[in-house]
């Protein structure tokens, strides 16, 4: 495998500013293109989230400068309930693609994968280039539709048929919005399939010597089954999104059924599945929690790992589980459609699966806390977000026993609940992966260190603010508020809305929190302390390349591996540890068996 | 730093758990034959759930604390029983847990849903339209005369698309904005959507079912006490989702009859 290794890199130094820069076929570069355009992303959708949460507390609040974003959408700067529902779709579909997928998976994925199993790049480096830009490019058409026709889509992140279907009859948004948003997510569905299509060979074929799979860090596999994953979700939700286009342009009605009225007219459309549409959503739709969390878990070990100066309790163990997480995770996508009516009898054969799932996460957590026993535990930037990234784990999957029960989901289904669940689980704790692999392996990539106190103050408010905001909307469920009402004008959800104010109050000053680290990012990137090559003394490979890595990474000399990927507690010449491209001989205590 | 860090999680899982305990944000009152099972089946899962919760972090914070920034000459220890143990632990503790509700929960979901509802169940049908509710009985006849989509016209009031000129079963059909329905008699709903997907949600029923367009789905369910509840839409169906409902209203059989006795007569 060493020999396909060096002959990895189909392509030379870049010399021009444009191939170095903009279309580089450097993964390095791509990565760092995918991290920049999650930030952004990002940004965006948290700055919708607050106008969202502004316009739920406070119904007729005035938000200053919304009504230069859209006119008719928000006269004077207070929101109307469809321009709610296009914010929330936007905020949906911004941060579960955009941010969620890109920055674990595409971004940090690209980056150091092939430099962690010992490549010089991943084997179709233009089809890597193309990945990025195809992503770019759905992103560029899904902010597009704010600024076209009636504005986006309001059909929400899940897009239900027929309203995404039946055209502008639908309400704003639902004619060009919808189109521009199923086109988006069909590129980027293109983007990421291209992107399994490299991780997967780079995985599999491009290991240096020694470089067994078993001697893989914890992280290349989190990459590795999430693009598995990724190839089998993404090709099922592309079609099903060109299958939404074409009963908008081409008359078809995949998914309108017949003798449907609108506006005292029937619908020209006739023999759809309204069913269909949700069967094909969910099919991507619950792989992709998995999708955004598995590289968290794997990133979030490899982090643990080195900053407990000691392995995991069984590396074997830990990539069993996120394989059951992955195989698993086609098996329960139902259990979102308890209550769709489809034959009650499916209901109960998809929610064994998705309480079997709780095992393999409870293997996963149950592993990292007790391999915390008896370790030499480091506290900074890094690790924090890790150590939260278990918690809010552990307190976004506990709600999963509830909502995995058909007969609960009754009462939980299409409620705050739901939304203080997937919030914990796959948006806050995914995020704190990315947080924590960001103060992590930023060193390496930028060659310069971050400033560690901005990084725990940073930390203390998103531990604390997340949890202010998420946990109260698990009561809010309970009591039974249901989600995506722009206003509460029901009477019964009228005693709520002082937990909605103090749960905006807290997204504000989190949000705000946030912009701490984009200025440590930005900071650090320029005048932050030169880095030292292997500053958190890790054994992976990537702390054996220079910092930050050349265009081959390894300026023509490959690294061979000697070791588990994980060898802490030893005694060597340099520490605690031993590199995996050390060659050095050292009695190892916890070598897997 | 990491002993404060222990301290917030410990305060952040209690805090979080004093809600509950203290029942501060519940669900209404059960008013349905089939909900105690449910709110049974829930408070199970909040009990496993919850020790689960609060286990795990009190765990994480406790070695948190104990083994961050330990002294230099500290040797490292391996959790005595290894990954084995605790592979062996989840499946056995959270398996059998998780099963058990499961295995439980089949009867509060069949008791709704793998149940037909009893021969003399009262059939009501509602028809879900951006962004209302409307209620047909089936009237003297006992039944619903078919629906004419192309007939559906809100201007003069036929929501329905009814055409009682030719079909006789439309005649006595009663069409109302609100729904009534007589305390401890079951009720046979019959859901029909007029165009999008929508939801038809009664927290204190304990009921919660999409529409399909294109595919009509029943439900059935026994209210048990007289009062009036709100029907709201939980399937985002456009524009006016947030204030698409209707009122329920539970009367006892006499006041039922004369409720629709008024109905009658204003068709």
């Amino acid at each position: 495998m060493h020999d396909v290794a060096a002959h990895a890199a189909h392509h030379g130094p870049p010399t021009s500013f444009i191939r170095k820069h903009v279309f580089s076929l450097d993964h390095k570069v791509i990565g760092k293109q995918y991290y920049g355009l999650a930030l952004v992303a990002a940004l965006v959708g948290m700055a919708l989230s607050w106008f969202m949460r502004i316009h739920l507390a406070w119904n007729s609040a005035a938000i200053p400068g919304l009504q230069l974003l859209s006119k008719n959408g928000a006269p004077g700067g207070v929101m109307t309930p469809e321009y709610y529902l296009q914010l929330m779709t936007m905020h949906g579909t911004i941060m579960v693609f955009f941010v969620l997928t890109t920055a674990p998976f595409a971004a940090f994925g690209n980056f150091f994968l092939p430099i962690q199993v010992g490549a010089e790049d991943m084997p179709f480096p233009h089809f890597n280039m193309m990945s990025f830009w195809v992503t770019f490019a759905g992103f560029v058409v899904l902010m597009a539709s704010f600024f076209t026709g009636d504005g986006p889509t309001l059909g929400g992140w899940t897009q239900y048929a027929p309203l995404n279907a039946v055209g502008p009859v639908g309400g704003p948004g639902q004619g060009l919005g919808v189109v521009l948003w199923a086109a988006s997510i069909a590129l980027f569905c293109v983007g990421q399939l291209l992107g399994a299509l490299n991780f997967i060979p780079t995985t599999l074929d491009l290991r240096v010597k020694g470089m067994s799979l078993m001697r893989l860090p914890l992280s290349a596999w989190g990459w590795f089954i999430t693009s598995c994953m990724g190839l089998t979700a993404f090709a099922v939700l592309m079609p099903a999104c060109i299958l939404v286009i074409l009963d908008h342009v081409a008359g078809t009605s995949f998914f309108v059924a017949s003798n449907l009225v609108m506006n005292d007219q029937l619908l020209p459309h006739s023999g759809g599945s309204t069913l269909l549409w949700q069967h094909l959503f969910w099919f991507f739709g619950h792989p992709e929690v998995y999708i955004a969390i598995v590289p968290g878990i794997g990133i979030v070990s490899h982090i643990l790992i080195t900053n407990m100066r000691k392995p995991m309790l069984s590396q074997r163990v830990l990539i069993y589980s996120m394989g059951a997480l992955a195989v698993l995770s086609y098996m329960v996508y139902g259990h979102h459609m308890f209550v769709s009516g489809m034959n009650p009898f499916s209901s109960l054969a998809f929610s064994f699966p998705t309480l079997v799932i709780t095992i393999p996460s409870t293997i996963v957590v149950l592993v990292w806390t007790f391999s915390l026993y008896g370790s030499k535990l480091r506290i900074n930037s890094a690790s924090l977000f890790a150590l939260g990234f278990i918690s809010m784990f552990v307190s976004g999957g506990v709600s999963g026993f509830f909502l995995a029960q058909p007969s609960i989901d009754i009462m939980l289904h299409a409620t705050y609940f739901v939304v203080g669940h997937f919030h914990l689980v796959m948006g806050v704790a995914a995020m704190f992966g990315i947080f924590g692999a960001t103060y992590f392996w930023f060193p390496k990539m930028a060659g310069r260190m971050m400033n560690e106190t901005l990084g725990k103050i940073h930390f203390w408010f998103s531990f604390a603010g997340a949890y202010c905001i998420f946990m109260p909307f698990h009561y809010l469920g309970m009591a039974g508020n249901v989600r995506r009402y722009s206003t509460f004008v029901d009477d019964f959800l009228q005693p709520l809305i002082p937990v909605h104010q103090f749960i905006t109050v807290a997204a504000l000053i989190t949000g705000a929190a946030q912009l701490i680290f984009v200025y440590n990012l930005i900071h650090s990137r320029f005048w932050g302390k030169p880095a030292p090559d292997n500053p958190w003394e890790a054994t992976s490979l990537e702390w054996s390349a220079a910092t930050p890595p050349p265009w081959d990474n390894w300026g023509g000399k490959h690294p061979v591996v000697y070791h588990d990927p994980y060898q802490y507690g030893v005694q060597s010449s340099v520490g605690d540890y031993v590199m995996q491209a050390s060659p050095e001989q050292v009695k190892t205590e916890h070598e897997e068996k | 730093m990491a002993k404060f860090f222990a301290i917030t999680i410990i305060v952040i899982a209690i805090l979080s758990a004093i809600p509950i305990l203290r029942h501060t944000w519940v669900a209404p009152e059960d008013i349905s034959t089939h909900g105690a099972l449910i709110d049974e089946q829930m408070s199970e899962t909040m009990a496993e759930a919850g020790i689960s919760f609060l286990a795990a972090q009190f765990i994480l914070a406790f070695f948190i604390w104990k083994f961050s920034n330990p002294r230099p000459d500290a040797k490292l220890k391996n959790f005595p029983g290894g990954a084995k143990g605790l592979v062996i632990a989840a499946l056995l503790v959270v398996g059998i847990e998780v099963m058990a509700l499961g295995i439980f929960g089949v009867k509060a979901w069949a008791n709704v849903y793998l149940t037909p509802p009893s021969a003399d169940a009262m059939p009501i049908q509602v028809q879900a339209g951006q962004f209302a509710f409307y209620f047909r009985y089936p009237g003297p006849d006992g039944k619903l005369g078919p629906i004419h989509p192309e007939l559906i016209n809100e201007g003069s009031q036929n929501y329905y698309g009814l055409d009682p000129e030719h079909d006789p079963d439309s005649r006595d059909d009663i069409v109302t904005a609100e729904m009534a329905i007589p305390v401890n008699k079951e009720i046979h709903l019959l859901m029909h959507s007029k165009d999008v997907g929508h939801s038809f949600y009664v927290r204190e029923l304990r009921v919660q079912q999409d529409f399909v367009p294109g595919l009509d789905v029943s439900l059935h369910f026994t209210a048990t006490k007289v009062g009036k509840y709100e029907i709201v839409c939980t399937q985002l169906c456009g524009l006016g989702h947030y204030n698409m409902k209707a009122y329920l209203s539970v009367m006892s059989q006499q006041d039922f009859d004369d409720w629709m006795k008024k109905e009658a007569a204003m068709q």
